[in-house]
């Protein structure tokens, strides 16, 4: 997704003069083009993101339209307060574009890994917050909702979805097969689940913004299910709380995947992580085939 | 001068009733920058559109309000710190007309303001963005953060007002503050902070840098039982507190 980033945001730079990209020191090789045609548009900031997200606010309240990116815990944790104060309650434009996720930089240990993006960033109320699962999903998502009034978070990863949806900012895709079990998932988690989906006929929820989120299609769903399964891949936490909105909750069994509340203190790769946290059409095939044997 | 002193006076005995009003109000800080916000107004930001202030020490904002309202920017500020006021003890950009940034946090107006500043480069623009920062608000890593910033992007559009009222001497005392914004690539002027001429003249040579302007200034400057008595940084003002300036303004 960083290269679909950086061609995203290159072909912007050309119809929208209002653009004005800064840097955390990262990333910056991948922007040479940029710096070299908008010198005046695109900084290296440096390795201070508390005062590039105050900054990038500065710009915006001078009606600029800010990308700012960086490593995700160094945007959303470390400047979390300058984005809840100087956009969240500013209600300026701005775009907050991560890359690591939760853990793709595995064997760079904890500090640089970030599965409380999610949880932060939902509570700035005024955060729009997307997670998109693929390199297309991003473009889409991205020319859709950058110019909004609001603060969007973007969460990128180097790892994407085979299977590409048409996505719209806002809205969740939907597969209906009139099953009693639907499947949530958040981002790039398809990998995991999506041979599923039609080994056992489950309908499928896929979501690609998280704020706002689509109420609407969890009202239809909750209809005919009676178990959700959610793949989330970072803390849980927004979801179960969207979730817990619909009126007949009390009749349908949760389930979630997602990254449990410690330090992942392990190395190796993203995948070792994975395996190790559940996230692998294996295990989610043992919760499906649990549910599968309930009563009805 | 006995003219300005008189009305300096009054903006001084507004602060005072609405913090007595209100129950709220970082009274000693307001006081300190009054002076300054009230020539930045009067000499810059009512004449040119163009220039922008941001206050950064939120806390001192009664300061602010009270030079708003001088210039009918603002109205109903009787309300302060009522339920449904839009006047707090530190000021909302989206309520208030002439709040660039919501401060109260200390450390964020100011990068906010060299955005501003580069914003205004990137577009061409003219006009100066004034920040006004505080001595104890210069603990904060995003002050020095951004010193370096304005001046690698040579934002010689930007001034950084230093409201240094001694606040930070009894936590993190900063010595030898000038030398440390020169080191920092930036112009810098001492000056008396209440003296509305000697911000003049430091304004006008700004130069081809950021410039910065130390202004000493007293904590609870005209309130001579407030100066520089730091327990009443944020002690509730009565209308026992008024009747005693009034005492003082009297003689």
């Amino acid at each position: 997704m960083r290269k679909q980033f950086i061609k995203t945001v290159t072909n912007l730079f050309k119809k929208d003069k209002k653009i004005v990209t800064l840097l955390g020191d990262i990333g910056v090789f991948g922007f040479r083009d940029l710096f070299k045609s908008y010198p005046k548009r695109i900084y290296n900031i440096g390795i201070l993101e508390q005062s590039m997200i105050s900054m990038a606010a500065g710009l915006s309240n001078e009606g600029m339209k800010p990308i700012v990116h960086t490593i995700a815990p160094f945007i959303v944790s470390r400047a979390f307060e300058q984005l809840k104060i100087d956009f969240g309650y500013n209600k300026l434009n701005g775009n907050f574009v991560s890359i690591g996720a939760s853990y793709d930089y595995a064997s760079l240990g904890c500090t640089h890994h970030c599965p409380e993006d999610i949880n932060l960033m939902y509570n700035i109320p005024n955060m729009q917050i997307v997670a998109p699962g693929s390199s297309e999903e991003f473009d889409n998502l991205f020319n859709q909702s950058y110019a909004n009034k609001n603060p969007t978070y973007f969460r990128l990863s180097d790892y994407e979805n085979e299977k590409k949806f048409k996505v719209r900012f806002g809205r969740a895709n939907f597969i209906d097969n009139k099953s009693k079990i639907t499947i949530l998932a958040v981002g790039p988690v398809l990998n995991f689940i999506y041979p599923l989906i039609y080994k056992y006929n489950l309908n499928l929820i896929y979501l690609t913004t998280i704020r706002p989120f689509d109420q609407n299609i969890l009202k239809k769903i909750s209809k005919k299910s009676n178990s959700i399964i959610i793949i989330e891949p970072f803390y849980s936490g927004a979801i179960i709380n969207e979730i817990i909105k619909l009126k007949d909750i009390n009749n349908i069994n949760i389930k979630n995947v997602s990254v449990p509340f410690k330090f992942l203190t392990n190395y190796g790769t993203k995948k070792q992580h994975d395996d190790k946290l559940g996230f692998s059409i294996q295990k989610i095939e043992k919760i499906i085939k649990k549910l599968n044997k309930r009563p009805i | 001068m006995a003219k300005n002193k008189l009305e300096t006076d009054k903006l001084i005995h507004r602060i005072l009733t609405l913090a007595s009003k209100g129950g709220e109000g970082h009274v000693p800080s307001s006081l300190s920058i009054l002076d300054i916000i009230d020539t930045l107004y009067e000499k810059f930001i009512t004449k040119n559109k163009s220039n922008k202030f941001v206050l950064s020490k939120g806390h001192g904002c009664l300061a602010f309000y009270v030079v708003l309202e001088k210039h009918s920017i603002i109205k109903n500020l009787d309300t302060f710190c009522s339920f449904n006021s839009n006047f707090g003890g530190h000021p909302d950009k989206n309520k208030i007309k002439g709040v660039e940034s919501s401060t109260g946090s200390l450390g964020h107006g100011f990068p906010f303001a060299c955005g501003a500043a580069l914003a205004k480069k990137i577009k061409n623009e003219k006009g100066k963005i004034f920040s006004l920062i505080g001595d104890g608000e210069c603990n904060e890593g995003t002050i020095w953060e951004s010193l370096l910033i304005a001046s690698h992007h040579n934002l010689d559009n930007l001034i950084c007002i230093i409201d240094k009222n001694k606040s930070t001497d009894r936590s993190l005392k900063i010595d030898d503050l000038k030398n440390k914004l020169i080191s920092f690539n930036w112009d810098c002027f001492v000056i008396n902070g209440h003296s509305k001429k000697a911000l003049l003249t430091s304004i006008s040579k700004q130069k081809k840098k950021p410039l910065a302007i130390i202004a000493n200034t007293i904590k609870g400057k005209g309130v001579t039982f407030m100066e520089n008595n730091p327990e009443w940084h944020h002690k509730k003002v009565d209308k026992e507190t008024i009747k005693k300036f009034e005492l003082i303004l009297e003689k």
